[in-house]
């Protein structure tokens, strides 16, 4: 058995073919590995790794599926430490962001969050972050760990008119998240943990301070998978023993350890985008059903601005989900048809994977936009098959509340 | 559950239990971990001639796909019909009930001894 190669082209051999749908596509060569502050608790925890842009990260403990279901159910821990963590202060600070991102965010309330996009002049998406106003003039940006020198770069040039400081913190803070409905009843429980407020009143996309043994710790109610949960981000010397007391916390509640072969499910039945899958340079966020991020009605100018006015060609390709029945998923890079016998491809899948949750194949593709509309049938070639599969609204899954 | 230092094996890591003129195919447990959870198998059509070397059949995780070879020429002479229904004997028990077909041959080419294979794969 070898896997089959043309499903994972950025791999050529079968212990990081079986991961390759979870590492981005300009993941760094394996030479300069890199390892979580908790990596230790991992190998301990008896965790298979993966590159993931650079770093060599959980992708599964023992089963994806069963770490999958557990997030669904019961609650997931995740070691998001390779992520990175730019923080931008200064008087400048919300004007700045307002022209160096695609939204608006000297509005933003203090310890909010905003799903944001940095631009490149052309209208194509350099990163998708998060952005916490963590104090008056103070922002962190959390951007993607393969995109963390190149949105460290954007914010540095776009700061040199600005009184502010961009500067990369990503070694220094670590990141946690728990997600599934048991996490908030998990944070509670967990020693050591405390939150300035009520994490039973903080709503979604709001963040509280707080402090583990005495150290600072941010607490977002943010995640990647669908499901309630929250992020912790906390000085690297303390992430092991909150990592730590975290698991002992959620004990009860079979809180499990998750790898980033699950965190890729979840997020795809949750309907989210993955940099260099569904977003790239040469994708405008209109295109990726991202227009809504890109706030044209703020009265300044921002990097991407006019590109982002003049929006894609009509005959640009859009992001849909895709429906299949059966069990052969239709996976990154397939081709999608508008008929059995088409001779030229109309649609290229992003992510594909047969859903944990729903129990049929899933995925979201680049399509023609005459074959956007919901409900409309087309083909996948699933390795020389013609699999049809149908045009769906994201997303996939949405939690019962 | 076959007695692992007994079986032969292919650098496509697949076990072969020879019995006679019967060949008992499989993955080994190092290609199901690497794959992780299995949740789609298909295999050749029972009466099928196959070539050594050439893919019969997919093993599909969450993750991944990974190609069937069949390790000798010959006709598949049975097909495990738990393994279709309930993909994760693979990881389970891949050296037992996540055996994949049963293959006749008339001849053996030549494959990796346990050691040889557990060379391969560094264990």
């Amino acid at each position: 058995m070898t896997p089959d190669t043309a499903a994972h082209p950025s791999s050529d051999s079968l212990p990081n073919a079986v991961t390759s749908n979870a590492a981005p596509s300009n993941a760094a060569p394996a030479t300069d590995e890199r390892f979580s502050p908790l990596h230790q608790a991992h190998v301990d925890a008896g965790a298979s790794f993966t590159d993931f842009a650079g770093w060599q990260m959980p992708v599964r403990y023992s089963s994806d599926l069963a770490e999958h279901h557990a997030v669904r159910t019961s609650a997931g821990i995740f070691d998001l430490s390779h992520m990175a963590e730019i923080t931008v202060s200064g008087p400048d600070a919300g004007a700045f962001l307002d022209y160096a991102l695609a939204g608006k965010l000297s509005t933003i309330d203090l310890l909010q969050a905003k799903y944001s996009l940095i631009l490149n002049p052309a209208g194509g998406i350099i990163d998708d972050i998060v952005v916490y106003r963590t104090n008056e003039k103070d922002y962190l940006v959390v951007a993607n760990a393969g995109n963390r020198v190149q949105a460290v770069q954007a914010l540095s040039a776009r700061a040199v008119r600005f009184d502010v400081e961009v500067t990369d913190q990503s070694d220094d803070v670590a990141l946690i998240a728990v997600q599934g409905p048991a996490s908030r009843a998990i944070l509670e429980a967990t020693a050591g943990l405390t939150v300035d407020g009520e994490l039973s009143e903080l709503k979604y996309y709001r963040a509280l301070g707080g402090t583990f043994r005495g150290g600072d710790v941010l607490i977002a109610r943010t995640g990647y998978t669908g499901e309630d949960g929250f992020e912790l981000y906390i000085d690297v010397p303390a992430a092991a023993a909150l990592w730590d007391a975290l698991c002992a916390a959620g004990e009860p509640f079979d809180l499990v350890p998750a790898g980033l072969a699950s965190r890729d499910t979840l997020r795809l039945e949750a309907g989210m985008p993955l940099y260099g899958h569904e977003l790239s340079l040469s994708t405008y966020p209109a295109q990726a059903g991202l227009g809504r991020v890109v706030n044209l009605a703020k009265e300044t100018d921002f990097i991407g601005r006019s590109a982002s006015e003049e929006g894609p060609s009509a005959d640009a390709r859009v992001l849909v989900g895709l429906a299949a029945a059966g069990k052969r998923a239709g996976r990154a890079d397939y081709l999608v048809f508008r008929s059995s016998d088409a001779p030229v491809a109309e649609g290229v899948i992003t992510s594909g994977a047969l859903s944990p949750t729903l129990g049929h194949p899933i995925a979201m593709a680049y399509v023609a936009p005459s074959l956007a509309r919901q409900g409309t049938e087309v083909f996948v070639d699933v390795r020389g098959t013609r699999i049809p599969a149908t045009v769906t609204q994201l997303p996939f899954y949405k939690r019962q509340k | 559950m076959a007695d692992k230092t007994e079986l032969l094996y292919t650098a496509e890591h697949e076990w072969v239990l020879v019995d006679g003129d019967t060949a008992l195919v499989g993955i080994t447990a190092y290609a199901a971990d690497k794959l992780g959870d299995v949740v789609f198998v298909e295999l050749p059509a029972v009466g099928s001639s196959v070539a050594a070397g050439t893919v019969v059949g997919e093993i599909e995780s969450t993750k991944s796909v990974g190609e069937l070879f069949a390790p000798v020429n010959g006709t598949v002479l049975e097909t495990n019909d738990s393994v279709v229904a309930s993909p994760e004997l693979v990881n389970s028990d891949p050296f037992g009930a996540g055996w994949l077909l049963k293959v006749t041959f008339t001849e053996l080419p030549t494959l990796l001894s346990y050691s040889e294979y557990s060379a391969l794969v560094g264990e």
